[in-house]
């Protein structure tokens, strides 16, 4: 839910940059660097797990299993590559994966945008009860209905297909409720001149809401494709076949299992990689949507 | 309140309808099935069904493995809460020092929040192999112990434990940071022209004003680490060795679909709604109370 308190911090968390110089009085002298070397401390802890795995995937198998661990990159980045790219057929697994990560955003975004509508600019019989209906969903995370979940989608048939991976995962109230806190924000008075030049609703939401909530829908777009990427329990259920598998699951069958495998950690970290990089990149590249949309949905 | 505007007879039920398909398929059938297959003994290919009363749960009270489940989940959502929530906290102290480059800072810590917990679950595989394993290898200067996840209950425990946590410290991060600026900076120049330090602004002031965001992350770290965190188990530990990182979604999902003991399963998933709604009731109670600074 985003709850007010939050949406101010958020703005703030924006004004970062500028915040920052009119403090310069307190990041002068050596409390300051000191900050600065934990900071930075903190920062290298967090990056390593990922830069050890990106120096591994550039590793001959040789030099993976050399002792002491060697901790820089090496020659051997393409081979590697080209290795976990055929094996494991990762055309289709980033593919598939795209699809489930665009879908369920774009399906989520859209049916929680239409639901908020008729909920702020309409009073229908019922409505307090959809409300309470979309609400409650706040209460359970798909992992608690697994079993039950699965024979649903059994029954309709949708095992096996991007209907049964994509279209459960929009069943979640959390992007309702953005768009219920931002359609009330929108003064009456646009609502009102609109009527009057004769605007129907339809009209009125895509001509005038829409525009309006480009910033929203952004935010919440990339929280949702990291959510649909990275979806895990789900996929694995509902999908038996090589080709429907997304590319967190695909990953399982490179794992070298002690004693049975060749130890190909490196052909493994370079498959890692290029299913981390695509949400990583998102993060990355729309960070400033990516925090408004974490604190504003707050789930 | 807004007012309702536009007068239509039909549209509102159009609008909202899909939302509440898609709502009533899969959440509300799904739920009511698990309550009403709990009660049930169901033969494995889901031909049969026999109501058997409170029976799946009788099991569940007296089986010794369920409890360990239940123990492994508290550790385990302890263990995450308590590391990604520490490690949130620490560096939104620094940052309170309000330093120069803090959104550089906090670009630099957020993107493991894109990372799958399967897919970290499998670099810290690595990073944790008793053979090749760089953790390994520096702890063998400092200790003989061996540890070797693969025989060490608590070793395959802590390795499940850092690469969840690892995933969720930019999140955690993310919102105290939103929470730091959000606290007057008047406040604290007051505090530090009063005398007070480093150390003593952020305890008696920063903390209590975060301290509702605190809890709210603590509830949202523990819903996450509960059922969020499946994956790494299923992809790294499988809940072994033995049942040392059995947590309780991985049970009923073991049960059921590996199992196909689908009562239990279902009471296990019964269980498990409770636990989520407790938690989020508490959650709710704290947007309620929410301190307005």
């Amino acid at each position: 839910m985003a709850a007010d308190g939050a949406v101010a911090a958020s703005a703030r968390v924006e004004a970062l940059g500028g915040a920052a110089t009119t403090r310069r009085r307190w990041s002068l002298g050596w409390g300051a660097f000191v900050v600065h070397a934990l900071l930075l401390l903190s920062v290298a802890v967090i990056a390593f797990p990922l830069y050890y795995a990106f120096v591994i995937s550039t590793q001959t198998l040789q030099e993976v299993i050399t002792r002491p661990p060697i901790l820089r990159p090496s020659t051997n980045l393409l081979p590697n590559y080209v290795e976990a790219w055929t094996r494991s057929h990762m055309t289709r697994l980033l593919w598939n994966s795209g699809v489930v990560a665009v879908v369920s955003a774009v399906g989520k975004v859209t049916i929680s945008m239409l639901s908020a509508f008729a909920i702020v600019y309409f009073n229908f019989r019922g409505k307090s009860l959809a409300f309470w209906l979309i609400f409650v969903t706040l209460m359970l995370p798909v992992e608690v209905r697994i079993m039950a979940t699965y024979e649903v989608i059994g029954n309709l048939g949708w095992l096996d297909s991007y209907a049964g991976l994509t279209v459960p995962l929009m069943a979640s109230a959390t992007a309702t409720f953005l768009f219920r806190q931002f359609y009330r924000t929108v003064p009456n008075e646009l609502v009102e001149a609109a009527q009057l030049d004769g605007v129907g609703p339809l009209r009125f939401l895509w001509a005038f809401l829409l525009p309006l909530s480009w910033a929203n829908i952004a935010a919440l777009f990339v929280v949702l494709f990291i959510y649909g990427w990275n979806q895990y329990l789900w996929p694995l259920m509902i999908t038996n076949t090589e080709a429907m598998r997304v590319v967190v699951i695909g990953l399982e069958d490179l794992i070298p299992r002690t004693g049975t495998h060749i130890p190909e950690w490196n052909v493994l970290m370079a498959a890692a990689m290029m299913a981390l990089l695509p949400p990583v990149a998102v993060i990355v590249v729309m960070q400033r949507w990516f925090v408004k949309g974490l604190i504003e949905t707050e789930k | 309140m807004k007012r309702a505007v536009f007068k239509n007879r039909r549209l509102p039920y159009l609008l909202v309808l899909p939302q509440l398909a898609v709502t009533l398929a899969f959440f509300f059938w799904p739920a009511f099935e698990s309550l009403r297959l709990s009660f049930f003994r169901t033969s494995p290919f889901g031909d049969k069904r026999l109501f058997i009363g409170l029976d799946n749960f009788r099991k569940l009270v007296v089986d010794p493995d369920y409890y360990r489940s239940i123990l492994n989940s508290f550790v385990f959502a302890s263990g995450v809460t308590a590391l990604a929530l520490g490690t949130g906290l620490f560096v939104a102290a620094l940052a309170t020092q309000k330093v120069r480059g803090l959104a550089m800072y906090r670009a630099a810590v957020l993107w493991p929040y894109g990372i799958a917990p399967p897919v970290a679950g499998i670099i810290f595989l690595f990073i944790f192999h008793p053979s090749y394993g760089v953790l390994p290898y520096w702890l063998s200067f400092v200790t003989a112990y061996e540890f070797n996840w693969l025989l060490k209950g608590w070793v395959a425990m802590a390795l499940v434990v850092v690469a969840t946590a690892w995933t969720h410290v930019g999140y955690n991060i993310a919102f105290f940071l939103a929470g730091l600026l959000a606290i007057p900076a008047s406040v604290l120049e007051a505090a530090s022209v009063d005398g007070a330090g480093p150390v003593r602004r952020f305890r008696s002031i920063v903390f209590p004003l975060l301290s509702p965001i605190t809890f709210y992350l603590l509830v949202v770290n523990m819903i996450f680490a509960f059922f969020g965190a499946f994956g790494v188990i299923h992809a790294v530990t499988q809940g072994g060795p033995g049942r040392a990182t059995e947590i309780m979604v991985f049970k009923a999902y073991k049960d059921g679909f590996i199992g196909l003991n689908l009562g239990s399963s279902a009471a296990q998933s019964v269980v498990l709604m409770v636990v989520v709604i407790v938690l989020t009731a508490l959650q709710f109670r704290f947007v309620e109370k929410r301190v307005t600074y």
